[in-house]
């Protein structure tokens, strides 16, 4: 008896995240696709204008940001990640290792409001001073984002390094290649499916990030002009609006999280089915 | 790592030698030097800037119990803190075992309905953290009407940390030998009990360190907060007002723009919370031998 009881409620729990996300699809399309209807699909998620209080809701600037923050992010992140994984599965002294990988996960652990903050009171400076502007805009936060992601790359492009074949790297040496080209052409390529995984699942971090990418984008609803300019994200619209919003207006936030939700589950679905593929 | 060294062990003469016949490897592997650098030099920044500038700032007064606009003490801010930490945990951790119990114990190989749970869940750890704030806004605050509450808050923090707690549970129950079941089952015990007095205490440090990840995400969480829970400053005095948490709090003082002293000092606190937090899970998860 009790034993069945159990099961039942065992079970209850593993169906729990098919409610949580059952739920969460149900409350955010229900809330946002009546506003895209009203606005008209196309001139809300083409709409260069967002003016609320003209009634003009167009997102194309957000999205727009939100793909060049996350593209400069994965510039700066993704080489930087890969080549630290290396370091890590193939340089490192083992004495090193033990201080290194304890500090990368580190990184991870750091709340993003953090790393805002930083951007804000280092990053924004240094680029003001370089560059002239405010210091805000896509490469600052295309940096700052770069940094973000960092452990996320190097953490799943070390595993998948290390799960190539030792015969790989043996095979390249006994051809009389150096051991670095050994690694980059021999070893690095094999994992190449894994380590691509990885960079999906860092688009996936980067697009989602609010509180550090509204504290060094600047934030102006606008298709950025150059790299220098202010930029707003998706997550950043709603975050600054959602406050004191109403109406139609809220309704076009939520709106804009429903766009944000397609992106990420997209972004989702590309990742397992990468990840099927390299296991 | 000795395996590889053992196969190319090379004297830094060699190397050297090695080196000048082939530039292009001197040059990878100056690269791959120089990346781990700047990674090490930007956490180096990070933290030292921050310590730098915030213990200065940390001053007696921000530890006492009132809040108010001439004294933006975080005090209360660090008791909601640990009181949407606790309730998140009681809500989120009993569920999260409870179903990676199901998945390795108790789903028969070729169960339907155990790929549906990992998709789910899987979406689940994918979702930024706005959308889960936006979700716990428009189901706990205005569907159920409960308003800005700190128990929608843990509500919506439950469901985001609950793959994290699957996902670490379910490693660590796969790594109790079957010998251990097939002993406990030989000596007339039924599932139930094998499950809850030989698998689970020998997986309890594997899932311990989970659980203090996860209260490391609750700890550094903003976003998913803000709606769900408000940024009411004091302390909340029952599940169903509003309460801000120390990430909120530092989003607020950095908002209002005019507390920037406090907003170093509230950047301390939380960074050692979750430094010691993340290396006491690596701690304990060192212990318990899993990866």
């Amino acid at each position: 008896m009790k034993e069945k009881v159990m099961k039942w409620v065992f079970l209850a729990a593993a169906a729990l995240s098919i409610l949580a996300v059952a739920l969460i699809c149900l409350f955010l399309f229900a809330n946002g696709i009546p506003a895209i209807a009203e606005i008209g699909a196309f001139d809300f998620l083409l709409g260069q204008k967002w003016k609320p209080s003209n009634d003009i809701y167009g997102i194309f600037p957000m999205i727009v940001g939100s793909i060049y923050v996350t593209a400069g992010a994965i510039l700066i992140g993704v080489p930087l990640g890969i080549l630290c994984a290396v370091f890590l599965a193939w340089f490192c002294p083992k004495k090193l290792y033990k201080i290194i990988k304890p500090a990368i996960e580190l990184l991870a652990g750091i709340p993003s409001i953090v790393y805002g903050f930083f951007g804000l009171v280092v990053l924004v400076p240094i680029m003001q001073d370089i560059f002239g502007g405010s210091g805000k805009g896509v490469l600052t936060a295309s940096i700052l984002l770069g940094i973000m992601i960092l452990p996320t790359i190097i953490g799943v492009s070390e595993s998948n390094i290390r799960a190539v074949p030792m015969s790989y790297y043996e095979g390249s040496l006994g051809l009389g290649a150096t051991h670095e080209r050994s690694v980059f052409f021999a070893v690095l390529p094999a994992a190449k499916q894994g380590i691509f995984a990885g960079v999906i699942l860092g688009i996936g971090r980067a697009i989602g990030e609010t509180m550090a990418v509204i504290m060094v984008a600047g934030n102006q609803a606008i298709i950025p002009g150059s790299i220098f300019s202010g930029v707003r994200t998706m997550t950043a619209n709603i975050v600054m609006e959602m406050g004191y919003a109403a109406d139609l207006h809220r309704e076009a936030l939520l709106a804009t999280a429903v766009v944000l939700f397609v992106f990420i589950l997209i972004i989702n679905l590309c990742f397992s089915m990468l990840k099927r593929r390299a296991d | 790592m000795d395996e590889k060294k053992a196969i190319n062990r090379l004297s830094f003469g060699e190397r050297m030698k090695n080196y000048k016949r082939n530039p292009f490897s001197l040059f990878l592997a100056a690269l791959v030097v120089l990346s781990a650098v700047i990674t090490l030099a930007v956490l180096a920044a990070l933290l030292l800037y921050i310590l730098a500038k915030g213990i200065p700032n940390l001053k007696p007064e921000l530890f006492e119990w009132e809040y108010n606009t001439t004294n933006v003490s975080m005090m209360p801010a660090i008791i909601n803190t640990l009181t949407i930490t606790v309730m998140t945990l009681l809500l989120a951790v009993p569920a999260g075992i409870f179903a990676a119990i199901y998945l390795v114990e108790y789903a028969k190989r070729g169960n339907q309905f155990v790929p549906v749970v990992r998709m789910t869940t899987e979406t689940l750890s994918g979702i930024p953290s706005i959308v889960f704030g936006l979700f716990g806004y428009l189901f706990f605050n205005i569907y159920l009407g409960w308003g800005y509450s700190i128990l929608g808050g843990a509500l919506t923090l439950a469901i985001m940390v609950l793959p994290l707690i699957m996902r670490t549970t379910e490693e660590a129950l796969r790594s109790v030998p079957d010998s251990f079941r097939e002993g406990s089952f030989g000596l007339g015990a039924g599932k139930l009990r094998t499950v809850f007095q030989v698998v689970l205490p020998s997986a309890v440090p594997g899932i311990l360190a989970g659980v203090i990840l996860a209260v490391g995400r609750i700890v550094g969480e903003t976003a998913a907060l803000l709606y769900p829970a408000g940024t009411a400053a004091e302390v909340a005095d029952g599940f169903f007002s509003s309460g801000r948490t120390l990430a909120v709090h530092m989003y607020a003082l950095l908002n209002e723009g005019l507390y920037m002293e406090q907003a170093y000092a509230t950047a301390v606190i939380l960074l050692v919370m979750v430094v010691g937090i993340n290396a006491l899970s690596a701690f304990i998860a060192k212990k318990a031998g899993v990866k």
